[in-house]
Parts: C-alpha cells; sequence; structure tokens
C-alpha cells in the first residue's frame, strides 16, 4: 500500500503535464489533492503495519537478474517515521506555494516529482533502487530552485545540484565496489539491502569504503564542511523549495548515511566515529555562530538547519539505541519546525515585505502588522530552541544522552551549541517581529496583504505535529525503536554500551 | 563454397544495396522537378522500406554461419547488431527529411544507406582485410556526408579535416594489420590468436598493438586521437554528425572489442594498480583515462552545443574503451548495452538541434534559451536525452554506466585492481553534469527573446524523437529488454 505513496506523485506529475498552461488554478488543486492523497496513504499504511520493528516487504519483484537488482519496496518503522514525515511537509509545502503565479503547472509538476522521488528513497530496500530514487530528486530540486527562486538563484541551484551529484557519485563508487566485493565473498550478485547488510566485508575495505558512503550521503546531510549548499541553497529556494530541502531532502541525507553506509559497514562506522562525532559538533556550533550574526532572515533559518541536522549526525556517530533513535526523532522534528520556519520567512514575511534584512525589517513592526506569521513564528522558534513539549526537546535530548555515554567533552560543546541556538532565534524574534525600532513609513504606502487561509492551515498543520510528538513522542518511538532492535542493526549496535 | 549459403548470409546487405540504386534512380529520373521537401518523403520512404527488407532477411536468417572462413560471419549477436544499425539509419533517414543543406537527396540518402552497409559488414567480419575494407566504405561515405552542406565553409573544411586524419588512420590501421599478418601468416582473427599464443610480447607485436589502437583510436574518437571530432561534429550537416555519433560509433566499438580479445588475446597485459602488465589493457586504460579528462573538461566551456556533443563523445568513448579493456562476458554486455544506449541517445540529441538549427539559425548554446516555452515537447525530449548522457536514474544512460562501471570493477574482483578507473570515470561523470545542464539551463530556466514564435517541429522529426525518448526511457527501467540479445 505504501508504495502508491509513490505512484500517486508521479500519476500527479503525468497528469499536471497534460493540462492546458493557463489552469493554474486547476494545477495547484491536482497538486494539493496529490499530496493529500500521498499524506492519507502514508498515514494509513503506517497504521496497517503490525509490527514497526520488522522489514515489511511492499514489493519485490527480480528487475536486472544479471547484477542482483530487484525492484524491492519495504518499510520499517524508521522508513514509517520519514514517509509520515514527507507526507505533511508536502501538503504544507503545497499550501504555502499557493501563491505561485508564474508557470504554476510546472512548478508543481517538478514539486511532486521530487516528493516522488523522495518517498522511494524512504522505501527502497535496493540499494540500487534507492540510489535512482535518490539521484531522481536531483534535477527537481534544481529547477524549482533555478526557475522560481530570488536571490542569486542560479548560482544556488547549480551549486545544490552539483554538491547532490558530487556527494551521490562518491556514494555510486563505495555501492561498486561494495557489490564486487560481496560477489566475491558470498559467490552471487546481489544488491539487496538486507542481504549486504549481512556480509562480512573485509576490515581494510571498510575501512575506507565507509567514508566515502558517508560523506557522500553526507553532503546532503548539511555534514560540516560539505554543508555550504544548504544555505545558499536554501536562500535561493522558493519557499516551498527551502520547505522541502530542510523538511526532507536532507533528511534523504541523513537517511542514506544510516540505511547505507552505517549498516553495511558497522566495523567503519566504528573506526571513523570519533572523526563523525567532531564533525557533527564543529557542524553544530559553526552553523548557529553563524546564523547568529546574519543579516538576511533565511540565511539565519538556513543556517540553523546545518546546526540541527548536526544534532542528527552526532546521534548516528553515538552507536547506541538512544542515540540513534534520538537522530531519527530529530530528523522527523526538523522536518517539520524548519519547514514551518522557512514559510514564515519566505511566504508569510518575504513575499509580502519583498525583503529579508532585518534592518529593513526592524522598520515595519510587522508583529502588529502580520499578528499571525509572528505568532507562528514565536512557536517555531520555541520549537526550535528545544523547548519542552515540543518535538525538538525530546529529539535533542535523546540525542545528547545518547553522546554523553560514548563522548562527554563533545557532548558539552554541542551543549553550547543550544544555547547559542536559542540566542540567534531570540534575535531573529526580536529584530524581524517585534523591535521597538521607530515605524518607517515611507516603505509601504500599501497594507501588507493579510495572512491566507492555506497559510493558515499549513501553519496549525505543522505546530500541531510538532506538539504532538513533543508531548506524546512515543508514537514514533514505538516505530523506531523495535527497528534499532531488529537483527538489521544488530551488527552496527552490538558495540554500543546502552 | 556453398553461394546460396554466402547469398543468405549477406542478404540484408544485398537489400540495402539495391536500395541504394533504387533511391538513387527514383530521385534521379521520377522526382526531378519536386521540391526538396517532396523528394527528401519519397527517398526516406524508400530508404525506410529497404531498411525494413534487410532487418527482414536479418531475422530470416538468426542461426550461426561462416560460409567464407571469416569474411562473413553471422550469428545472433551481429544479427542483433545489424537490427540496432539499421534501425539508427532508419532514425536518422527520419530526422534528415526536414532538412535544407542539400539539394542532392538521392545521393544524401544513398550515401548513408551505403555507410549502413558498411558498418553492417564490419560487424560481421573477422578477418583483418574485410574489417578494413567495409571501415573504408563506411568511412568514405561519411566524409562525404561530413561536406554535404556545400554553401557552408566550415563543412566543406570539417570534412577535409575528419579525411585527413581518417586516411592517417587507415594507413596506420594497415600498417598495424600488414604486421600481424608477418607475425601470424594469417588474416583470420581466431586463427591470428591461435598462431600467436605463447609468444613472448617483442617490439613486432607492441608495435603491431599500438598502431591498431592508434588507427581505431582515430575512429572512435579518443584522447589524443580525437582532433577532427569537434570540428567535424560541428561543420557537418546535423544528421550526418548524428549518424557519424551513433551508428559509426556501435560497429566501431564492436569491432575494436573484437579485435583485441580475439586477436590479441594472450597479449592483454594488465592495467590494475601497482600490478602493471605490458600488452593492450594498459595501453587502451591510458587512452581511455585521457579522453575522459580532457573529453569532459573541455566540453565545459564549449558555446556550440554540437561541440559541447562532440567533446562529449569523446569522454563517452574513454568510459566504452573501460568496458573494452576490462575483457570479461559482462564487461562485453556492458559496453554493448552502453553503446547502443549511448547511440539512440546522442542521435535524439543531434535530432534536437537538427530542429533548434532550422528554426534559429544557430546551435550557440543561447540558441536553446526559452525553449521549453517555444517548444515544450521537444526540449522535453532533450531533457531526457542531455540528463541520461549525464547519467541520471531512470534512463537508459544510468544503468548503462552502472553496468559499464561495474563490470569494470568486478573484473579483477579479489583486489579491485580496475577501481582506479571506475573512480576516475565516476568523478569525470559527476564533471559531465555541469555542462548538461548548462544546456538545460537554457532551454528550462532562461527566457526567450520577447517575441520568439513557437517553433514548428516537423511531425516526422517529432515522432523519431519522442520514439527515441520513449525507448531511452524505457531501457533505463527495463533493460532486461536489450540485455538479453547480447
Amino acid at each position: 500500500m505504501l508504495a502508491w505513496t509513490i505512484y500517486i506523485s508521479f500519476i500527479g506529475v503525468l497528469v499536471l503535464m497534460l493540462l492546458p498552461r493557463e489552469a493554474a488554478r486547476a494545477a495547484r488543486i491536482i497538486a494539493l489533492l496529490t499530496a493529500i492523497a500521498g499524506c492519507v496513504v502514508a498515514f494509513a499504511g503506517a497504521a496497517q503495519q503490525a509490527s514497526p520493528g520488522e522489514v515489511a516487504t511492499i514489493v519485490k519483484v527480480p528487475w536486472i537478474p544479471a547484477i542482483g537488482a530487484s525492484y524491492y519496496l519495504a518499510a520499517d518503522g524508521i522508513s514509517l517515521v520519514l514517509v509520515v514525515l514527507t507526507g505533511l511537509a508536502s501538503v504544507a509545502g503545497i499550501l504555502f506555494s499557493w501563491n505561485i503565479e508564474k508557470r504554476t503547472k510546472e512548478f508543481f509538476a517538478f514539486y511532486l516529482a521530487l516528493i516522488g522521488g523522495v518517498y522511494g528513497v524512504f522505501l527502497s530496500f535496493d540499494v540500487l533502487l534507492l540510489f535512482m530514487f535518490y539521484e531522481l530528486t536531483i534535477i527537481p530540486k534544481y529547477f524549482l530552485i533555478a526557475r522560481w527562486g530570488s536571490t542569486r538563484k542560479e548560482y544556488g541551484a547549480m551549486k545544490l545540484a552539483l554538491y547532490s551529484f558530487v556527494g551521490s557519485h562518491l556514494v555510486l563508487i563505495g555501492l561498486i565496489a561494495a557489490w564486487v566485493v560481496a560477489r566475491a565473498q558470498t559467490g552471487h550478485a546481489t544488491l539487496d539491502l538486507l542481504e549486504l547488510s549481512r556480509v562480512p566485508f573485509p576490515l581494510s575495505f571498510q575501512h575506507w569504503v565507509f567514508p566515502l558512503v558517508f560523506v557522500g550521503f553526507g553532503i546532503l546531510a548539511g555534514l560540516w564542511p560539505f554543508h555550504t549548499w544548504a544555505p545558499t541553497g536554501h536562500v535561493a529556494a522558493p519557499t516551498a523549495g527551502s520547505m522541502l530541502l530542510a523538511g526532507v531532502v536532507m533528511k534523504l541525507g541523513a537517511y542514506g548515511c544510516l540505511r547505507v553506509a552505517m549498516v553495511l559497514f558497522p566495523e567503519g562506522v566504528r573506526m571513523w566515529q570519533g572523526e563523525i562525532a567532531a564533525l557533527a559538533v564543529i557542524g553544530i556550533i559553526y552553523g548557529a555562530g553563524v546564523a547568529l550574526v546574519q543579516r538576511d532572515f533565511k540565511f539565519v533559518i538556513g543556517y540553523s538547519s546545518v546546526s540541527h541536522m548536526g544534532f542528527v549526525l552526532l546521534g548516528l556517530a553515538t552507536l547506541n539505541t538512544i542515540g540513534l533513535s534520538g537522530a531519527v526523532l530529530q530528523m522527523f522534528s526538523h522536518g517539520i519546525i524548519a519547514g514551518l520556519l522557512f514559510a514564515v520567512v519566505g511566504r508569510m514575511v518575504y513575499d509580502r515585505t519583498h525583503t529579508r534584512d532585518f534592518n529593513d525589517l526592524q522598520t515595519m513592526q510587522l508583529g502588529k502588522l502580520l499578528p499571525f506569521a509572528g505568532v507562528t513564528f514565536v512557536l517555531a522558534g520555541m520549537a526550535s530552541m528545544g523547548l519542552p513539549g515540543f518535538s525538538g526537546f525530546v529529539a535533542e535530548l535523546q540525542v545528547l544522552m545518547g553522546a554523553w555515554t560514548v563522548f562527554p567533552k563533545t557532548t558539552l560543546l554541542a551543549g553550547v551549541g543550544i544555547v547559542v541556538g536559542v540566542a540567534y532565534t531570540l534575535r531573529a524574534m526580536q529584530k524581524a517581529f517585534y523591535s521597538d525600532a521607530p515605524l518607517d513609513k515611507s516603505g509601504h504606502d500599501h497594507p501588507l496583504e493579510p495572512i491566507s487561509v492555506p497559510e493558515r492551515i499549513g501553519a496549525a498543520m505543522l505546530i500541531a505535529a510538532s506538539l504532538v510528538i513533543g508531548l506524546f513522542p512515543g508514537l514514533l518511538l514505538n516505530w523506531i525503536q523495535p527497528c534499532l532492535n531488529s537483527p538489521l542493526f544488530e551488527r552496527l549496535l552490538k558495540g554500543g554500551s546502552l | 563454397m556453398n553461394y546460396l549459403e554466402v547469398f543468405r548470409a549477406a542478404a540484408p546487405e544485398t537489400a540495402l544495396a539495391i536500395t541504394v540504386l533504387l533511391v538513387l534512380a527514383v530521385d534521379m529520373i521520377a522526382m526531378r522537378g519536386e521540391s526538396i521537401q517532396r523528394r527528401f518523403q519519397a527517398g526516406a520512404l524508400i530508404s525506410i522500406i529497404g531498411c525494413l527488407m534487410a532487418a527482414f532477411f536479418t531475422f530470416l536468417h538468426y542461426g550461426y554461419t561462416d560460409p567464407l572462413h571469416g569474411l562473413l560471419v553471422v550469428d545472433s549477436l551481429t544479427n542483433f547488431l545489424k537490427l540496432v544499425l539499421l534501425a539508427l539509419t532508419v532514425f536518422t533517414v527520419l530526422i534528415s527529411t526536414s532538412g535544407k543543406f542539400t539539394e542532392h537527396v538521392g545521393e544524401y540518402l544513398s550515401l548513408v544507406l551505403l555507410a549502413t552497409i558498411g558498418l553492417m559488414l564490419l560487424v560481421s567480419a573477422e578477418d583483418l582485410l574485410m574489417i578494413f575494407i567495409s571501415l573504408e566504405l563506411a568511412s568514405l561515405s561519411l566524409y562525404i556526408l561530413t561536406a554535404f552542406n556545400k554553401r557552408n565553409a566550415r563543412s566543406s573544411e570539417a570534412a577535409l579535416k575528419y579525411f585527413l586524419f581518417g586516411g592517417m588512420s587507415a594507413a596506420f590501421l594497415l600498417f598495424g594489420f600488414s604486421l600481424l599478418y608477418g607475425l601470424s601468416g594469417s588474416t583470420n582473427l581466431p586463427q591470428i590468436a591461435a598462431n600467436l599464443a605463447g609468444r613472448e610480447l617483442d617490439p613486432l607485436l607492441l608495435v603491431a598493438i599500438v598502431t591498431t589502437v592508434i588507427g581505431f583510436g582515430f575512429k572512435v574518437a579518443a584522447v589524443p586521437f580525437h582532433l577532427w571530432a569537434p570540428d567535424a561534429y560541428e561543420g557537418a550537416p546535423t544528421p550526418s554528425a548524428a549518424f557519424i555519433a551513433s551508428g559509426s560509433k556501435v560497429a566501431s566499438f564492436y569491432i575494436l572489442a573484437k579485435i583485441l580479445t580475439l586477436g590479441f588475446a594472450g597479449a592483454e597485459g594488465s592495467a590494475v594498480w601497482h600490478g602493471y602488465g605490458s600488452g593492450w589493457t594498459p595501453v587502451m586504460a591510458v587512452v581511455a583515462a585521457l579522453s575522459m579528462v580532457l573529453g569532459n573538461l573541455t566540453a565545459i566551456v564549449q558555446s556550440s552545443v554540437k561541440r559541447l556533443l562532440a567533446y562529449s563523445a569523446i569522454a563517452h568513448a574513454g568510459y566504452m574503451l573501460l568496458g573494452v579493456l576490462a575483457n570479461t562476458p559482462f564487461s562485453r554486455t556492458a559496453l554493448l548495452f552502453y553503446v547502443i544506449t549511448y547511440a539512440l541517445t546522442v542521435l535524439g540529441a543531434f535530432g534536437v538541434v537538427t530542429v533548434v538549427e532550422e528554426a534559429t539559425g544557430g546551435d550557440a548554446i543561447q540558441n536553446f534559451a526559452g525553449l521549453s516555452r517555444r517548444a515544450p515537447g521537444l526540449s522535453l525530449c532533450l531533457l531526457v536525452f542531455l540528463l541520461s548522457l549525464a547519467g541520471i536514474p531512470p534512463l537508459a544512460g544510468f544503468i548503462g554506466k552502472f553496468f559499464l562501471f561495474s563490470a569494470v570493477a568486478g573484473a579483477d574482483s579479489n583486489h579491485l585492481g580496475l577501481l582506479w578507473l571506475v573512480i576516475l570515470a565516476i568523478l569525470m561523470s559527476a564533471v559531465s553534469f555541469y555542462y548538461y545542464l548548462r544546456v538545460l539551463k537554457q532551454a528550462y530556466v532562461l527566457d526567450a527573446a520577447e517575441n520568439a514564435p513557437a517553433i514548428k517541429v516537423p511531425w516526422v522529426t517529432m515522432f523519431a524523437l519522442v520514439l527515441l525518448a520513449g525507448l531511452v526511457i524505457l531501457l533505463g527501467c527495463a533493460p532486461g529488454l536489450l540485455t538479453r540479445f547480447l
């Protein structure tokens, strides 16, 4: 059933392509219905899955027998978390791009193609298939940003596309090498993730191939120092683009790190555990520090994404159940919260004021003009800072608990990152919405357009998701934790201490 | 010798040869006063029927036969490749029909068919003489096809360059072949291998290897023998360039692999990292590595799309040479899959360029600006072709690369000795993404000039392009449809 999330999205793309050029309204509605249908299927399929600890096969047919590739879609609890996240983020993204007037149908066609690819990655259990969906997402990303973006959009789009492509090619080298070694060891060719995960790759091989694959995926997860696509890409992207980039695309990278790099090469992870944690913490602190001094509202959120994704990577590096489950929870939580923050900055503020510069925004008193935007940003900011009650708190707490047992000093530094996170969020909140600088009337003679209904619904949806998971983290942890105790993660976690 | 058997084996080529005469005669006699458009349509119709007849005869005789001791070896694989060549010819003819580059319609079409005959014979040859003769038949036709745009000085220049380089490469090839004959006393490839077996790798054999590689290096446009390619691709009428890049590539790579693996069996040497052994594989490794690096890096700075495709062709030749040097059954399948899908893709890309060139008067990258608005269907086809060349899934180019690279890496599976070449190829292919995206950026991101009218695409061309794009997608999603024949 879950496979229909992929198919529905691509059917949506086809339908949109057949629409006449002028039918902007119809394109919006079709896109929204497609995304809602995908989201409903995602929830229903997730609810149907009886034991999330096991890998439930959805479809498995031989595809290219010569190299052992099969069309193998399946889901375990971790996939479910991310599929549900994709469903929510895709609906919200469309609600926040209701105002796209320029080449509407093409915008939504690329948008849905991206979503379809993302669902595909989260549901693939054949590494070639996973890789194919992963690369499939690059093209729509590029066009969404280059065509509908702002601020140096062509540069940002090309940078993102090249970073993604280089990253995925590092992964490709690793996959081909792993395929060859696995064939030499087991005597038959396979690309099945579960089979590959049982192959005892030689230690010397894991030593060089793991960092290759991990960094290859990590580029998309905002791994420092390969994160530089993220701020420029996020800033250049249209609102829905940045929501998806931060909301789900960065998760593709983190998911690939966990699902492919770490599961296939568990010994490799242990060899490089310290280095990954160090890079993650540098990312946390660096992202937060840079966010603190930005003048552009959107860059603040862009760098905060790098910082928050650092927690995901730190969680992955812990190699214990609590750290890993924190990492997966953080993927979900950041997907929701970053989406919301970008929606406020890009759609609610920038599309109305046409500026993101704090110096200009300070003089507008947006907190009074757009109270809904202000309140939304306060809530999203609280979630982002990791206040209890929101999803970010549970996730980051788990990551830090997991990390504390393995690398206590590094964890202290990550804590510093959280403090800086509070600082830059409060600074952005104050400068953009609640500044007491005198009102400058010259800038806007015509009143700002009020917050529309789709925006209200989208914002409410995302805030609710973050609150629900913050108050009842068990909803997702019941999916994640059985997974981590499953045979698939056994080799990875048996050395962990918790 | 059984002449009936010979005739049956050569029936497809014979059918094509008759078609050549027919096309010429009809165009000369019956169509004199008609417009070029009409003459092209009539000629194309006859050519396509001829190709279908040839395909029919190929089907009719699908078993193994070798009536002339290596001059004409027919088996299911060569038959399949002939079908591929015929299909590529049909597509080339289809995208030529809207062309306005020549009034010598009959001559143009008959030369395309003659080149096809040469390539088909080449695929079937296992004898040095036959290889040389059919290669020359194909090459001479292609030289003339390059010069066909008489009103354009660049076309003549390109043809002359192509001809001079081609003549030189033929000389090298002959030199290598004569040494090979002198060493082994035979012109038959399996016989040569048998006679050379057990022989030390002496300087004479090494010279034979090197000159043969040089000769074919010119044909497949591998660095450092690539200099003719960009000029020829740019100056030639676009459909001719399409055929040089597609049909001729398929046959040349097949025969190159055949000569090296059959004729020089036993003199492979090794291109493994830290395990170097002299022979033909290290020579190929160097040529392949140079082609991949130079082709991809030079393509980045091109402003003409045809030149860009030429440099990308050099780069792709580099990848394909990897498939030759890996020299395993799987790598042969991978190589053929790659070269066939590449031919289909590049033919389509040139088809799009043909239309854009006709409509905007040039093939500079800026001429593609706003194509997605001016001709949505056409630019969608371009998207498919270029992304396939870049190796984006789920298109045929991606699966081709995956096959090829995994075959090369798996050739020495215990030590991953050829992985260095694969790593180089994959990194270079990441570079290639940039320049394909540059063209697509023009088509999809930038806008055309304010009053640029919609581009009307001739329906025949559109039909051919949609078919090609469909094939590229289909073979990417279900590569088994093709690999089962290879």
